[in-house]
């Protein structure tokens, strides 16, 4: 499938039809509906939240988090802002007359938010857009650590993120989530449908000093259907990057340090680093 | 957009986050309008202790509103006291005050239409217009 990422920038590619063809289909609700629910279910709000909604758009995630607690939106209703880039897609969320408050702004230019301000940010489809850099005086890990900056200290302390986002592939995936645990935040990933052309990836994020006990899986604990994976090499001691001490490669290190400082160094071989056997 | 919104926007330039005066925004020739919305009294005991009332005043005497009272309320104040002895265990229904509804006017239901908002420090002005102010910088400034 094509990646409208890679056609226009965002304030060009959705244009007034592209706008009104996004917010019209049906299916593209439907899949946002999803999503928005999915996230809301990992923000696990229970009372009226301030929520700030990156790349509203036309307000289908804001309308979801307009609806009251009957209407199945978990602690709500929640007053919310938005903001978008697309003047068009802000244009048919007018029309729609969403409550939250609206914004004309770049999400990778930063979050011009006082700190502490939201409970909660939630983002669809959004943040793959700030992997692309349309000036040459910007770049894709500027825009990323600018937004994720001004999104960490927009938050509330124990706040937390959910971004839906399409990575383009696993590299794109490694670059957001880097820049997200830079920022400060503490960050997970959550797949769904992982591997079919169906999968969804969202970037749960959490602010410190929250009630999270744990680490990130904390989010997901209770939910079904959820296997928490560990990154290799985590979970051991040694540090990325880092030899075992004593071990071949670390004995190599020391040697050519030596080497370097001017000290007379044994020359290397097939036996250096090798245990000396016992003698029969 | 909201003045709720208006007591927690500052100034996008990174020369001005440093600096007190980028927060609050002040809006100059500004048309306001009051949309209705439904009371949310959860809410407003949530964002009451976030509110920077002295900023809050400010903003309401530059737009020529009635000036609000001097020291913020406290979050006893949005509920009206239930009136005699409410049976032990029974969950009274919680009924807004007068201050909670006054508060939600000015919140939630007051908002900027058209405009513009200058930052203190640096001066710069961000347009609204149908309520949606305008926040992309040009690329010198970001």
């Amino acid at each position: 499938m094509s990646r409208p990422e890679d056609i226009l920038p965002p304030d060009l590619f959705y244009n007034d039809s592209e706008a009104r063809k996004y917010t019209t289909s049906s299916r593209i609700q439907r899949i946002q509906n999803d999503m928005t629910h999915r996230a809301l279910s990992l923000l696990d709000l229970h009372s009226p939240s301030f929520i700030l909604d990156v790349g509203c758009g036309s307000g289908l995630s804001g309308e979801i988090l307009s609806n009251s607690e009957e209407e199945g939106t978990p602690g709500g209703p929640h007053v919310w802002i938005g903001f978008d880039i697309s003047s068009s897609m802000l244009g048919v969320a007018l029309e729609k007359e969403v409550e939250g408050d609206l914004f004309l702004a770049d999400a990778g230019q930063g979050v011009p938010f006082r700190p502490g301000t939201f409970d909660a940010a939630i983002s669809i489809s959004a943040i793959q857009w700030l992997c692309n850099a349309e000036t040459s005086e910007d770049s894709p890990l500027g825009r990323l650590s600018r937004f994720f900056g001004g999104l960490y200290a927009s938050l509330r302390r124990g706040g937390r993120a959910v971004c839906q986002f399409y990575p383009k592939n696993d590299e794109q995936k490694k670059m957001v989530s880097q820049a997200a645990i830079k920022a400060g935040f503490g960050a997970g990933l959550l797949e769904d449908d992982e591997g079919t052309k169906n999968a969804k990836t969202y970037l749960v994020l959490t602010v410190g000093g929250g009630d999270l006990d744990g680490d990130i899986t904390g989010v997901v604990r209770g939910m079904d259907g959820v296997d928490v994976m560990a990154r290799p090499g985590v979970a051991r001691g040694a540090k990325r990057g880092q030899e075992l001490k004593g071990s071949k490669g670390w004995i190599l290190k020391k040697k050519e340090q030596m080497e370097r400082k001017g000290k007379v160094v044994k020359a290397n071989s097939k036996y250096t680093g090798r245990k000396r056997r016992v003698q029969f | 957009m909201k003045l709720i919104t208006l007591n927690f926007v500052t100034c996008a330039l990174k020369s001005c986050k440093s600096s007190p005066a980028s927060f609050p925004l002040h809006p100059r020739d500004a048309t306001l309008e009051v949309i209705e919305t439904d009371l949310n009294l959860a809410f407003l005991k949530n964002i009451l202790p976030r509110l920077e009332w002295n900023e809050l005043c400010v903003i309401t005497a530059e737009l020529g509103l009635p000036p609000l009272p001097s020291s913020p309320p406290t979050r006893e104040d949005l509920v009206v006291k239930p009136e005699g002895e409410v049976a032990e265990g029974a969950e009274a229904e919680e009924e807004a005050s007068q201050t909670a509804k006054d508060l939600h006017r000015v919140l939630l239901e007051t908002t900027v239409k058209e405009g513009k908002l200058v930052c203190g420090n640096c001066g710069h002005e961000y347009k609204v217009m149908e309520g949606v102010p305008n926040f992309l910088l040009p690329g010198h400034l970001v």
